[in-house]
């Protein structure tokens, strides 16, 4: 069972919100400024010092070890997608289609391919790069037709014996009433519950947003890696903090009181290993980013290799089985 | 997990808030009951047939034969594992309003004289969420099923996941999933009971399991909330939307069983799944001669090597 969490860094909580004071400061001093200097070129250059200041500031900010950086790189725009991240993780992609029930859910991908010179079965949300995208990909939000894609790729993986890849980037499972209607909630139980199970081996990578129930369904594993910015969560910090103070713009503290962040989730014992991203976030050199990711999975693909796989299903069992912290009084 | 902030319309444990507890208002028709007679009722409206909520002991009180519970693990309590603002005090407040330790209580016991692991989510504790010891105290009693070979029953009542413990609580579904799993390796019945309300991490783990899965008249089960639906859609649902009626018409559940036939119809499915038989209501010492029975105890005993 893991230990009780060290308190969190309020000083620098503090000093983050202060310097994100004077960020909204200087950037409405930016917008006073900016017109004038376009339309006759007076004051161009207090614009410029506004702008660099405003630039140091978050400069500043983003070297503030606080929860918030986390969220807000999680979900960056430039961020590199699952299906980025699939691109370049897996050779000779073939996407598999259908849950064979209901229909071809757009909001996650399954399908086969090679990781580093091995056959593997490889899931991943889609989200957009824009707009249209977005839409056409539900934001990354599958139905439980999406989970049960995933699984029934997974029972293939099994027949087969090949490793599943689960690269996980979600907000969340796709709140809507036809997905209610269709069992969202078992979907996501009956994933859960067979990849408890799966008698093959599987590595999940958290790239982005682990988004609470939605993600776990297609993130139990033997190995779960979680990129350095990337977030994983029960709840999002905005409908935490709805619920804690009634103010979802408070979602900032709540961010930091849900302990979402890739260490934090260490230390909990909850992810195996945090792979670190280029200075910035992965948005700033997504090559170095997949690589890294593609060394981890080298390692921990070889490792399992080697565990026979009874003894990998039961200790899949024993690790999920430790989680949680509680005490014993008689 | 956002269903349980939100206040239903009818109330729940209504015994308290009436003038000297003589009386309760249904919630939904509006008639007067003595309170004597709402409980000798099971606490469903003899006017209207609606179900009030019942707490973890009530339901285990109107599902079990007489002085056949044996509780287990009853003392594990939660921590702070994030040292989460406000939570001890929550947990505190939780403990007093509810006088039990956490939001689960599970044991062993006797239906109609057919024996069987149980547990019960307590909805008036931090709206039967499920963290750390929820979450073990499910897992736990699944695994002393599998030792005892025996059924498990659940009845479920939780707001879902418990924000307080942020990540471990999600991690419970994962836990609780897979103990269920080794319970149908063992090719033993597990029957879910979904009651009002029952939502979120809960559904989307062991309430959704089950061999059979039953539910209340009028109980709400559902994943996302409401409210966060009707956002995400920017339309209005249906009144009955994630009624247990609207999930046994959309093929989710087995069954919509009403609180005064539940124990038969528990037993009856208990029966049919080969569960062992000691008399109706026997005390525990002379439990029956089925060979079950004296593991289940021995199981009980032996609880601390789990």
């Amino acid at each position: 069972m893991v230990t009780v969490l060290p308190e969190r860094d309020r000083e620098a909580e503090a000093r983050a919100a202060a310097l994100e004071r004077q960020l909204a400061e200087v950037q409405r001093e930016i917008a006073v400024h900016r017109p004038r200097a376009e339309k006759d070129g007076a004051e161009a250059d207090v614009l410029r010092a506004l702008e660099a200041r405003a630039a140091e500031l978050r400069e500043a900010l983003m070297q503030m070890p606080i929860a918030w950086n986390a969220v807000a790189l999680a979900r960056h725009p430039q961020r590199p997608k699952a299906q980025e991240f699939l691109a370049a993780l897996i050779d000779d992609f073939t996407e598999l289609h259908g849950d064979r029930l209901f229909r071809d859910d757009p909001a996650i991908a399954a399908g086969v391919g090679w990781c580093e010179g091995r056959p593997v079965v490889a899931i991943a949300p889609y989200k957009g790069k824009d707009t249209r995208e977005n839409i056409a990909h539900n934001f990354g939000m599958p139905y439980p037709e999406g989970y049960r894609k995933a699984l029934r790729v997974m029972k293939l993986a099994e027949k087969f014996g090949y490793p599943v890849l689960s690269i996980v980037d979600t907000p969340a499972a796709f709140p809507g009433d036809a997905a209610e209607e269709r069992g969202q909630a078992e979907a996501i139980a009956r994933n859960i519950q067979e990849m408890t199970r799966l008698r093959t081996p599987i590595l999940v990578v958290i790239t982005g947003e682990g988004g609470s129930g939605g993600a776990l369904a297609i993130a139990v594993g033997d190995v779960v890696l979680m990129l350095e910015n990337a977030i994983y969560t029960v709840i999002p910090p905005e409908g935490c903090a709805a619920i804690l103070w009634r103010d979802a713009t408070r979602a900032r503290e709540a961010a930091a009181a849900l302990r979402l962040t890739a260490a934090d989730l260490a230390a909990l014992e909850i992810v195996d290993e945090i792979v670190p991203e280029p200075r910035g976030g992965a948005h700033m050199d997504p090559d170095r980013a997949f690589a890294t990711v593609r060394d981890a999975l080298r390692r921990h693909l070889t490792a399992l290799d080697a565990i026979p796989i009874d003894d990998l299903v039961r200790r899949r069992y024993d690790k999920y089985r430790r989680m949680g912290y509680y005490e014993e009084r008689p | 997990m956002l269903n349980w902030l939100r206040r239903p319309k009818y109330g729940s444990i209504e015994r308290r808030d009436t003038p000297a507890g003589l009386w309760t208002k249904c919630p939904k028709c509006g008639a007067l009951i003595t309170t004597k007679e709402l409980e000798r009722n099971l606490k469903v409206c003899p006017k209207c047939g609606f179900h009030h909520r019942l707490t973890a002991e009530e339901r285990l009180a109107v599902t079990l034969d007489e002085n056949s519970f044996e509780e287990t693990d009853a003392h594990l309590i939660s921590g702070d594992p994030l040292r989460f603002e406000g939570y001890p005090e929550k947990l505190a407040e939780a403990h007093e309003k509810s006088g039990n330790p956490d939001a689960a209580i599970v044991g062993f016991g006797t239906i109609e004289g057919y024996r069987t692991a149980i547990g019960a989510l307590d909805f008036p504790f931090m709206g039967g969420s499920m963290g750390s010891v929820v979450g073990e105290k499910i897992t736990r009693i699944a695994e002393r099923a599998v030792e005892a070979h025996l059924p498990l029953v659940v009845f479920s009542a939780s707001g879902g996941a418990r924000m307080q413990e942020g990540a471990l609580s999600l991690m419970q579904l994962a836990k609780t999933s897979a103990a269920i799993a080794r319970l149908h390796d063992a090719r033993l019945p597990y029957l879910s009971v979904m009651c009002d309300p029952t939502t979120g991490g809960v559904t989307a783990s062991f309430a959704f399991l089950g061999d059979v899965i039953l539910a209340e008249p009028g109980a709400l089960i559902g994943f996302a909330g409401r409210r966060v639906i009707e956002q995400t859609i920017r339309r209005k649902l249906p009144d009955n939307f994630q009624a247990a009626e609207f999930c046994l018409e959309h093929g989710l559940i087995d069954m919509v069983v009403p609180r005064p036939e539940l124990r038969a119809t528990l037993a009856r499915l208990l029966r049919f799944f080969g569960a062992p038989r000691v008399a109706a209501t026997p005390p525990i010492a002379t439990a029956g001669p089925a060979e079950a029975t004296s593991t289940a105890v021995t199981a009980t005993a032996g609880s601390e090597d789990v």
